[in-house]
């Protein structure tokens, strides 16, 4: 990894690293509500034979458990600082650094996302494996390929915040576009419940309309080996490019954004 | 010339309420017009009154803001155009904003600094060296930002602008808020930087013993222009700054009296102070001619203050 991309990202993990109260408190509250959403899940599962939607316990636990986790690695409801720093004006000081701000902020995302892996991620995942019966990946491939999409999420994520902060050039106050991403992502990402229990065309529509599934439903879907390795590979080049899509909007949208700056308060 | 604008403006477009659901848009300059070229090496101060276009000007020549007319160039780049390269070449501290990394130590957001501008080693040690000596920035490089007392956190802001070697500095009211130390030990660093001289500084203040103790020229500006650029004795003379004669009597200054060389401009506490403007003629002229003339108890000479004059270009007089 090049020098300033490895600084960038070195610094965003120990800048969140700083906060071990938080992480401990932000880790037992997943855990708390994975047990809520497990057991619920599980007796749906009972009520209708064992299985919702083509997975079963173990599959329900692992996509419980993993969502759980996963959840504050992509960090979708905590928004980015940039809109914050529009706010104030403090986004000068972004703007005057010889990298786009764009790349500190993703770097540094990236920092935050794998503290996030070590801590947020590993506390309920052991929980669920220790107190339910876990699906275990068989094939050894599905390891390297859930990794990359978890990457793939958090970029995902991170573009669609960023988007979300540039709003703030023009709105300055980011809260309703906040609260709508909250609503959309709550129940396109996969996070409440698997998103095959939706009827097909709403969600193939989410699938391929939005990026919401790639940041959890995708990452879930590979870790417990849903419709084999092709399908596996169709989803991470699904999330790529999202990825990659929305990282040209975001450049595109902030370069509009810079044109017509007004620095806020003097 | 390392900075040069003409005709430099910006206009901002202020949509008022009219009415129920009318909006109507107005067209503010907040810069209208600024003329401006700095040499390599100078210090120059950069004055005006609240909302004159000052913070607006920096913007634009570091840029940060797109101009609405005219020209600029800053180390023979375009700012806008240019702004990652530019950034290189020029170091920012704005007083009121921080560029420092909240949550990490001071020595921290330094080391990010050295690989964001991809400064060698050896040179970042030797800038930092340097501001360790003059600023003391060592002695709380250890305490993460967010916890800097205001003081210390401007000492850090100083060297982090510096690190990189820019050619020129800016500096957008860098005393703000400071205590008289803390004042005293950047207004030091900066006329050290002044002195070595390869370094250019654009300063912009309210602290007049800034611009006192620091800028050979002063260019001022006002409602988006520039209404003055020059020194500060040309600014004394386009005035007519006198020296002031304060004196306490032991009887009421008696009507009409005239004394040569000086003006009466008040006559206080039931005529026993009186205050003279000198008008060119030695100060012990007047004094002799003044004890000779009244009973004296107390007398104080005041040389003209710098305040009294910005006060005055900042009013619009002359």
């Amino acid at each position: 990894m090049p020098r300033v991309p490895w600084a960038l990202t070195a610094a965003g993990f120990r800048r969140y690293a700083t906060y071990r109260q938080a992480t401990f408190a932000g880790a037992f509250t997943n855990v708390i509500f994975g047990f809520l959403r497990c057991y619920i899940l599980l007796a749906v599962a009972a009520e209708v034979g064992g299985a919702v939607a083509g997975y079963d316990g173990p599959k329900l636990v692992a996509f419980v458990w993993l969502g759980q986790g996963l959840l504050a690695v992509v960090s979708m409801w905590t928004m980015l600082d940039l809109a914050e720093r529009v706010r104030s004006g403090d986004v000068v000081a972004d703007l005057l650094r010889p990298i786009n701000p764009l790349w500190t902020y993703l770097w540094t995302e990236f920092g935050r996302a794998g503290y996030a892996m070590l801590t947020r991620f590993v506390a309920p995942l052991v929980v669920g494996i220790v107190a339910f019966t876990f699906y275990i990946p068989q094939n050894w491939v599905t390891y390297p390929l859930f990794a990359v999409s978890i990457g793939l999420a958090v970029l995902v994520g991170f573009a669609c915040r960023y988007l979300i902060g540039l709003t703030a050039f023009w709105l300055l106050d980011i809260r309703g576009v906040s609260m709508f991403w909250g609503f959309a992502t709550n129940i396109g990402s996969g996070l409440a419940f698997p998103l095959a229990i939706l009827p097909d065309w709403l969600a193939t529509a989410l699938w391929v309309g939005t990026p919401l599934p790639a940041l959890l439903q995708a990452p879930i879907d590979i870790a417990v080996e849903r419709g084999g390795v092709g399908h596996s590979l169709l989803l991470l080049a699904g999330q790529a490019a999202w990825g990659a899509g929305l990282l040209l909007v975001c450049r595109w949208v902030q370069a509009r954004a810079v044109r017509r700056l007004v620095v806020q308060g003097g | 010339m390392i900075i040069s604008a003409s005709g430099l403006r910006k206009d901002f477009t202020v949509s008022r309420k009219v009415g129920r659901f009318r909006r109507e848009r107005d067209v503010v300059s907040a810069v209208d017009g600024v003329d401006l070229s700095v040499e390599r090496g100078e210090l120059l101060g950069y004055i005006g009154p609240n909302g004159a276009g000052k913070s607006t000007t920096l913007k634009m020549l570091t840029g940060v803001l797109t101009p609405s007319a005219g020209e600029v160039r800053v180390c023979g780049l375009e700012p806008v155009a240019r702004r990652t390269t530019l950034a290189r070449r020029i170091g920012v501290v704005f007083g009121q904003r921080s560029q420092l990394w909240w949550d990490l130590p001071l020595a921290e957001s330094f080391e990010l600094l050295r690989h964001i501008y991809r400064v060698p080693a050896a040179d970042h040690a030797a800038r930092l060296a340097r501001c360790v000596d003059l600023l003391g920035v060592d002695e709380f490089a250890a305490t993460p930002v967010r916890q800097l007392s205001l003081g210390q956190r401007m000492r850090g802001e100083l060297t982090a602008a510096l690190l990189h070697g820019p050619e020129v500095l800016f500096l957008d009211e860098p005393t703000i808020g400071l205590d008289v130390l803390s004042k005293q030990a950047v207004r030091d660093f900066l006329a050290e930087l002044d002195a070595a001289g390869d370094t250019t500084v654009v300063l912009t203040t309210h602290d007049l013993a800034d611009i006192e103790k620091l800028c050979r020229r002063l260019v001022v500006i006002d409602h988006g222009r520039v209404v003055h650029d020059g020194g500060l004795d040309e600014l004394h003379a386009r005035y007519g700054s006198r020296r002031v004669i304060v004196a306490d009597l032991d009887a009421p200054w008696p009507d009409g009296l005239a004394l040569p060389g000086a003006v009466v401009t008040a006559v206080e506490a039931d005529g026993r102070r009186v205050t003279l403007a000198l008008d060119g003629v030695a100060a012990g002229e007047v004094v002799a001619a003044l004890a000779h003339a009244v009973p004296l108890r107390d007398l104080s000479v005041q040389e003209p203050g710098i305040e009294d004059v910005i006060a005055r270009l900042y009013r619009r007089e002359a």
